[in-house]
């Protein structure tokens, strides 16, 4: 057995202050926080009873009203009021409705750089390991805890790493591939887990497209999804922060809980079939399932490049006259720079709703729940019954691609029919 | 902490959309509001039919999905005495201990809808009266012991201001 150190257990043991491995129990110095506007208001409730009067730091602190924003409802608009005023006293940095969905803003803004300890009252928070941050979900009451001590307990998990070979055909992507991988290991194949993407198929994918993978590793039950930092990494990260960085890789001898090696030179479009996520079908099989309702957005695919493959696809076509599209963008800078270069334009002409930046309809709280009975395909992370606001509705997962061909054609439909060569840059 | 009650079963992958489906929990605070409402989708009736103190059993993966405290929240204000399962997903297990949830990992195959079951959380054991089995459980690691001791993480930082687990 090596003694090498994986990603986790060097950033985890880097902010605990001493050297750990997977299994033990340590307290670690947290570089940043988030909660968004389902999970803050609990949390500011736990900082009251625990009687903590003034935050730890409130500079590491975000908060963002994006899951049910503008509000729909007056009890809503009650616990929006409380998260509001909360982040005035206390000096927390607050993004308010239309700034964009957390896990967007919390890289784009330059909260979070490689070799940070990250946690998010979100369970996606694991979104920003792709670029090379241990980061994670929690609750309310640990987010409290956090927010009062600058600290959390962990334990250092042990991790699975996918090494994945070969080079993705046009028309399939970063959606497809997480898509197949929790397919592969089912919904709780990494329960307890840190899980590694990393291989020719990751270096090759845009810093863009790795956040997607990233934001799923919770799908198979992960509780961070970690990619190294490459040059396209650190390149982005410098554009959207300040903040000095190291990025950390893993020691050639690091030991794992297990490597599953997977080449995906012919991977084909895949669709995660209700009413789980790990419901995974190549696109053959669920083609011509009608659809009533295609939804482009979230924390998963709602980034500018997501919706510039659905715009390539859309242009000069019609969205189904049977079909709503909506279309949600990650945050208000990927909307303004999507009006700009004329792709929203090219999305509304074909047919396009666009709401405001955020979470859009994905859990169901406004902005489009569906019918009894309807079908929708989403480019969101999850499926389950009534996640979208009704339990008689069935939620099927793709990529931009698939669910922009979908939009057209009124049923499942199979991107790679609308794509070329010139389109490949987009894998 | 002895418990006893009968018990509710479910399956493998029960999610915390289940649980308490979002379009509920954004609406309020009011945690004995959003109990009437637990497991819904999976059960329509299923808030009627608990009895103080009845357990929640089930198979792997119980929790997983969003990091929602208002899921054992929800179960905690219905009366649920405490969640038994095979295996839990990693979030939810740390926010029910975090909220006083007692939750069991242990093998759940010989457990039936209706069971009488008698738990004892310090000697971990779980006794099925109905069906005259003794089920050995998984122990929690200290740091969660001294937490659920506390009566939860608010409670433990009342006591101490801070982390006091090591
Ligand atoms: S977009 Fe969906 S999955 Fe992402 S943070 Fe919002 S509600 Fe959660």
């Amino acid at each position: 057995m090596g003694t090498g150190k994986t990603i986790v257990e060097k950033i985890i043991g880097a902010h605990a202050g001493k050297e750990v491995e997977a299994g033990d129990i340590v307290i670690a110095e947290l570089d940043f926080m988030m909660g968004q506007d389902g999970t803050s208001p609990l949390a500011i409730n736990a900082l009251k009873e625990m009687e903590v009067e003034k935050l730890y730091d409130p500079w590491k602190v975000a908060m963002v009203i994006d899951h049910s924003a503008p509000s729909p409802l007056e009890g809503v608009s009650a616990l929006h009021d409380m998260m509001r005023k909360f982040a005035k006293e206390q000096g927390v940095k607050l993004y308010d409705i239309g700034c964009g969905v957390c896990h967007q803003l919390m890289p784009e803004q330059g909260h979070v750089v490689p070799g940070n300890l990250v946690v998010g009252a979100d369970s996606h928070t694991c979104t920003y390991g792709a670029i090379n941050a241990f980061a994670t979900g929690v609750g309310s009451t640990d987010l409290a805890a956090a927010m009062a001590s600058g600290k959390l307990w962990f334990k250092v998990p042990e991790t699975i790493k996918f090494v994945l070979k070969g080079k993705l055909p046009i028309g399939v992507f970063s959606k497809d591939v997480i898509l197949f991988l929790i397919g592969q290991v089912t919904a709780d194949g990494a329960t307890y887990k840190a899980v590694e993407f990393t291989g020719p198929v990751i270096d090759d994918l845009s810093v863009e497209a790795r956040f997607t993978i990233s934001n799923m590793a919770i799908e198979m039950g992960g509780k961070a999804g970690l990619m190294e930092a490459d040059e396209k990494t650190i390149r982005w990260v410098k554009e959207h922060s300040n903040k000095p960085f190291t990025p950390v890789k893993a020691d050639p001898d690091a030991v794992y809980e297990k490597v599953l090696e997977y080449d995906l030179s012919d991977l084909v479009p895949q669709v995660a079939k209700p009413h789980t996520v790990d419901n995974v079908a190549p696109i053959d099989e669920v083609m011509g399932t009608p659809i009533q309702q295609a939804v482009l957005g979230t924390c998963t695919n709602g980034r500018l490049e997501d919706l510039r493959i659905a715009a390539a696809i859309l242009k000069g076509k019609k969205v189904n006259p049977d079909v709503r599209f909506i279309v949600a963008p990650a945050s208000k800078e990927i909307y303004l720079k999507a009006m700009n270069e004329g792709t929203i334009q090219t999305l509304v002409e074909a047919g396009a709703a666009v709401v405001t930046p955020g979470c859009g309809p994905c859990v169901g709280t406004h902005n489009g729940v569906p019918s009894d009975g309807e079908n929708v395909i989403s480019t969101a992370n999850r499926n389950f019954k009534g996640r979208m606001g009704n339990g008689k509705a069935f939620i099927y997962l793709g990529s931009p691609a698939t669910v922009a061909a979908s939009a057209i054609e009124g049923k499942i439909a199979d991107p790679r029919n609308y794509l070329t060569e010139g389109d490949s840059q987009w894998s | 902490m002895e418990l006893k009650g009968k018990v509710h079963r479910f399956g493998s992958d029960v999610n915390t959309d289940y649980i308490i489906s979002g379009k509920y929990k954004f609406k309020t605070l009011d945690m004995n509001e959003l109990a009437k409402h637990v497991m819904e989708d999976l059960d329509s009736d299923f808030y009627s039919k608990i009895e103080q103190g009845d357990f929640i059993v089930a198979d792997s993966n119980f929790g997983c999905g969003s990091s929602r405290e208002q899921a054992p929240l929800a179960i905690k204000y219905a009366g649920i005495g405490a969640v038994i399962a095979t295996s839990f997903a990693r979030i939810f297990y740390r926010n029910a201990i975090n909220i006083g949830l007692p939750v069991i990992e242990c093998d759940t195959s010989g457990i039936e809808a209706g069971d009488q079951l008698e738990v004892d959380l310090k000697k971990g054991v779980i006794r099925n009266l109905t069906k005259d089995q003794v089920i050995r459980v998984k122990p929690l690691p200290d740091v969660m012991i001294k937490i659920l001791n506390d009566g939860g993480l608010v409670g433990h930082f009342r006591k101490y201001g801070t982390f006091n687990v090591e």
